[in-house]
């Protein structure tokens, strides 16, 4: 009795008009709607002309060989040094910019690092299920159960004890950042696997017999990729923020390697910190410049790749 | 008989980016005092924006042009202020809809929605509120109606929730019930049962019912009059048996024609063939040409306009050209 | 309803027996303690202190007599300030609470109201204007904005104390005394609300733009309803409904201190005890806080969920 839509003439109808013309790709549209949210390209432009100053910037610089130069010690800003010069004579905004390389690379490696990590793991548990799932899930509630800044504390103690190189610690500290961060996304690629399972399309896949590891390679992680590429660009934005907490508080990333967190450190000298602001300010200015421009491009991204995500 | 609604010329039209989507286009229709009008159509035809626009729903919304007149016992709703249009809203015109299961409040109980429109617009209180909401839940056909107003929507039915939409609907003496797809989310028992009690009501209280609907067993259960909607305009209207006796529109007859009928099994149903026209892809001509089986040389030329062509009925068709000239 | 709490209550021992032992473990294998820090002691003296605190047990031996002190109620006892950690939690606690519970009040109504608002007039320029303060919220580095504003409103303007929750050598009491501590409280207080304010806003904001695309927002206006009473009573109802489930997850902020702000602003609650014990390797009482946070998270974690089954029509009856 009841007058059915068209449905099989409409497929039919749109298979046909798909040979016509070939129409653009998700990812072609995904990029058209973002171009289209200012907030999120003023973000990527600031975000790339981060990247571009502090990598290629230093190489334009003077001072980029951080001379020692006592006569011209904690100078306020000046048409020589435009933000000024540190205790040792250095050009702050020199060393901000060099900052900026470890801050930024920090900031990177600890993302892949930890995406990496929440990936595989959530999807193993996401998959397999079971066992597996429970192993990976129970540690993933231990760690979140635990404080994280306290277990960065901890951790940035024992480099300092153990006497780590400071060369390296770079290194470490980026591995402590994955170590706090993987438990929320593995949680978060886990949950979407396992309403992907739940979906038609993997029905289909188990009715046809593909093996598992056909259906975790080609059927799963693609659908899981928009979610990854979000969260890792607001994860770079966290693991900005935890280096430089550390690095203020002298237990990430020590001088004479410089960051950004480790050259407000300076605040914590009375005098530096009320009359010589140029020392502090512009690096905690590069740290909120940075982080906000990748949330909100990051943010323009989950809202062209997953909406459904949008918290 | 006067005519309590009265249509003439509503076009709603949603401004993307994208383009100007002409949902409704150059709309015109009239509802007597208790009479049944059923609008039919296919999704996306524009049907349910002619009921969203006379309910006042989309006014206001972003990138929503509305033109033309809506005349109510009256008076003009497009030109009415936002607390005028809200005091016949729930009042004068209630509105059921399609899916029951998602239009009541989760976190409100039943009791409590159903008083809201009587406090609003009747002024009662919430004593003799609740009292009236009671008897409607029972007139509506649910025993246990004290228990039934504590309950939370989940608890119930969906065939349980559009008795409580209508019992909601009913509340406050509507002279227009807008009905939209109001069974198309239950199952086909309830579905009879809810236009059973629909009609009854209708019967008791002498409203009138715009009824909007793709099933054409609705229809001819329940419309005085029909009206057909293909991609925002009126196609064809007319008396229900006229209609459906001799359709005009190549649509109307496609429509008919793909309703299986019961003991004559065919060898295959029938379909129209090819889709519904984008909105946004709208040219100054026959919509329906390249489905139509007698599609002529003028009608990928012009657009027929809607004339009459028969006792009491219209239709915008070439195939009529020189009949509605006369008329 | 009683067997999910059971189990919930078995795993959340189960989760905290586990989180102990990492904590311990994680302190014990810290290299430097109290003892081998402080260089006024003799080689003999060191000696005898680790013998009195047990420090020379084995590492099982040492977690096991922990724990079971633990479960007496008795989290140690701080060897930089020879007293009891819980009766120096005590003591810090409360401040630290003052200061939390103000702030996460200030943070919460703020966003409910702004996130509403902003979700109703989606697109608007307040809206646009709301989102980017939300972004620069949520990228602010807590302790540049505190020094940051220190700078600003209490050094360069002097409109208010930099730090400490009295003036120095101050003994104010009464009305004086409760004047002075608003006073030095502003500061750390606003910090505190810019730093949350902005996630939060953003969830209100989108869970209010979610609910009035509602088919029963719209069964709402035909009905004939006031905005207001859509918006108050059948919209906002159900925002703030998964908003429950965040409650809980204040707990550990209101009960565990800032570590950062605290220190920042020099303010006398558990998160400075926490930094100054960690200059002296001061085991005992970093065990304790950090427990104490562990054990805030779980029972968070749970009221959340009781929480969310009580309130929500639809899962309450499961």
């Amino acid at each position: 009795m009841t007058l059915m839509e068209p449905h099989t003439a409409r497929a039919a109808e749109s298979q046909k008009s798909e040979t016509r013309y070939k129409k653009p790709s998700l990812w072609k549209q995904a990029l058209r709607h973002l171009l289209r949210n200012k907030l999120a390209v003023s973000g990527f432009i600031v975000v790339a002309f981060m990247f571009l100053a502090c990598f290629i910037g230093p190489l334009f610089s003077p001072y980029a060989d951080n001379k020692i130069n006592m006569s011209i010690m904690n100078k306020p800003p000046s048409w020589q040094h435009w933000l000024g010069t540190d205790k040792l004579g250095r050009d702050v905004l020199t060393r901000v910019l060099q900052a900026g390389r470890i801050s930024l690379t920090v900031g990177l490696a600890s993302m892949a690092l930890s995406v990496f990590l929440g990936t595989l793991l959530g999807a193993l548990a996401g998959y397999y299920r079971g066992i597996v799932d429970q192993i990976i899930m129970r540690i993933a509630d231990l760690l979140l159960t635990i404080p994280g800044l306290p277990l960065l504390f901890i951790s940035g103690a024992l480099l300092s004890e153990w006497k780590v190189p400071t060369d390296y610690r770079m290194y470490i500290v980026m591995l402590m950042l994955s170590l706090v961060n993987w438990p929320g996304l593995a949680r978060m690629i886990r949950g979407q696997l396992l309403s992907l399972r739940e979906q038609e399309f993997m029905h289909a896949a188990v009715v046809l017999g593909l093996r598992d590891r056909r259906k975790l390679l080609h059927h799963l992680l693609p659908n899981l990729v928009p979610l990854i590429i979000v969260m890792a660009t607001l994860n770079i934005g966290g693991a900005i923020l935890s280096e430089s907490v550390l690095s203020f508080f002298g237990l990430g990333v020590m001088p004479p390697t410089p960051t950004w967190g480790n050259m407000i450190d300076a605040a914590n000298n009375m005098i530096d910190f009320q009359q010589r602001p140029w020392l502090w300010i512009p690096p905690g200015l590069s740290i909120f410049a940075t982080v906000i421009a990748i949330n909100l491009f990051g943010d323009g991204l989950r809202d062209v790749l997953d909406p459904k995500l949008k918290r | 008989m006067s005519a309590l609604l009265k249509i003439e010329g509503l076009s709603t039209h949603f401004i993307t980016e994208e383009g100007r989507i002409k949902a409704v286009d150059e709309v015109s229709l009239r509802i007597l005092q208790g009479e049944t009008v059923c609008i039919v159509g296919e999704s996306g035809c524009g049907k349910s924006v002619t009921a969203m626009s006379v309910m006042g729903l989309l006014q206001g919304g972003l990138g929503v042009a509305i033109d033309g007149r809506i005349t109510f016992q009256d008076t003009d709703l497009l030109s009415l202020n936002k607390a005028e249009i809200r005091a016949i809203r729930g009042h004068e015109i209630a509105m059921i809809f399609q899916e029951p299961m998602s239009s009541l409040n989760p976190v409100l109980t039943i009791g409590e929605q159903l008083i809201e429109p009587m406090m609003e617009h009747l002024k009662l209180n919430k004593k003799v509120a609740r009292e009236r909401a009671t008897a409607l839940i029972e007139q509506v056909g649910i025993s246990r109606s004290k228990q039934i107003m504590n309950s939370y929507p989940h608890e119930l039915s969906g065939g349980m929730l559009q008795r409580i939409m209508i019992a909601m609907a009913i509340s406050c003496g509507p002279k227009l019930l807008i009905a939209d797809e109001p069974t198309t989310a239950l199952d086909v028992t309830i579905q009879a049962q809810i236009l059973d009690m629909l009609r009854q009501i209708k019967e008791e209280s002498g409203m009138a019912i715009l009824l909007i609907t793709h099933d054409l067993g609705v229809v001819a259960e329940m419309a005085d009059y029909v009206v057909v909607m293909y991609a925002g305009k009126i196609v064809e209207e007319g008396e229900v048996t006229k209609l459906f006796e001799d359709p005009k529109h190549p649509y109307t007859q496609g429509l008919l024609r793909s309703k299986p009928v019961l003991g004559q099994r065919q060898e295959e149903l029938f379909s129209i063939p090819g889709q519904v026209p984008n909105l946004l892809e709208l040219q100054p001509y026959c919509y329906f040409h390249d489905r139509c089986e007698h599609c002529m040389a003028i009608c990928r030329t012009q657009e027929p306009e809607l004339g009459v062509v028969g006792h009491q009925q219209k239709a915008a068709c070439w195939l009529y050209g020189e009949v509605a000239h006369h008329g | 309803m009683s067997t999910y709490i059971t189990k919930r209550l078995i795993y959340m021992a189960v989760i905290l027996l586990a989180a102990s032992l990492l904590i311990f473990c994680l302190y014990a294998l810290t290299p430097g303690d109290f003892i081998s820090g402080n260089i006024k002691l003799t080689p003999e003296r060191k000696a005898e202190l680790r013998e009195i605190y047990g420090l020379n047990k084995p590492l099982l031996e040492r977690y096991a007599t922990w724990m079971n002190n633990a479960f007496h109620g008795n989290f140690g006892y701080s060897l930089a300030q020879q007293r009891p950690v819980l009766t120096l939690f005590n003591d810090y606690i409360w401040n630290s609470f003052l200061l939390a519970a103000v702030s996460t009040f200030l943070t919460w109504f703020i966003a409910v109201v702004v996130g509403v608002v902003s979700a109703y007039k989606q697109y608007s320029w307040f809206d646009t204007l709301v989102l980017l303060l939300i972004f620069a919220a949520m990228s602010l580095p807590s302790f540049f904005i505190g020094l940051f504003l220190i700078k600003v409103l209490a050094v360069d303007f002097k409109w208010l104390p930099p730090g400490g929750m009295l003036t120095t050598g101050s003994n104010a009491t009464g009305m004086a005394y409760i004047k002075e501590v608003i006073h030095h409280m502003a500061l750390p207080v606003i910090v505190m609300t810019i730093l949350g304010v902005g996630s939060l806003t953003r969830y209100f904001r989108t869970n209010m733009i979610e609910v009035i695309k509602q088919d029963y927002i719209r069964t709402a206006r035909a009905k004939g309803l006031k905005e207001g009473k859509v918006l108050y009573r059948h919209a906002l109802r159900n925002a703030l409904l998964p908003a429950i489930t965040l409650v809980g997850f204040e707990l550990p902020a209101l009960f565990g201190g800032s570590l950062i702000i605290e220190k920042i602003f020099n303010w006398p609650g558990i998160g400075q005890l926490y930094m100054s014990s960690f200059s002296v390797r001061d085991y005992p009482l970093l065990m304790g806080f950090t427990m104490l946070i562990a054990i805030l998270t779980v029972i968070g974690t749970l009221i959340s969920d009781l929480l969310y089954h009580l309130a929500d029509p639809r899962v309450r009856l499961h």
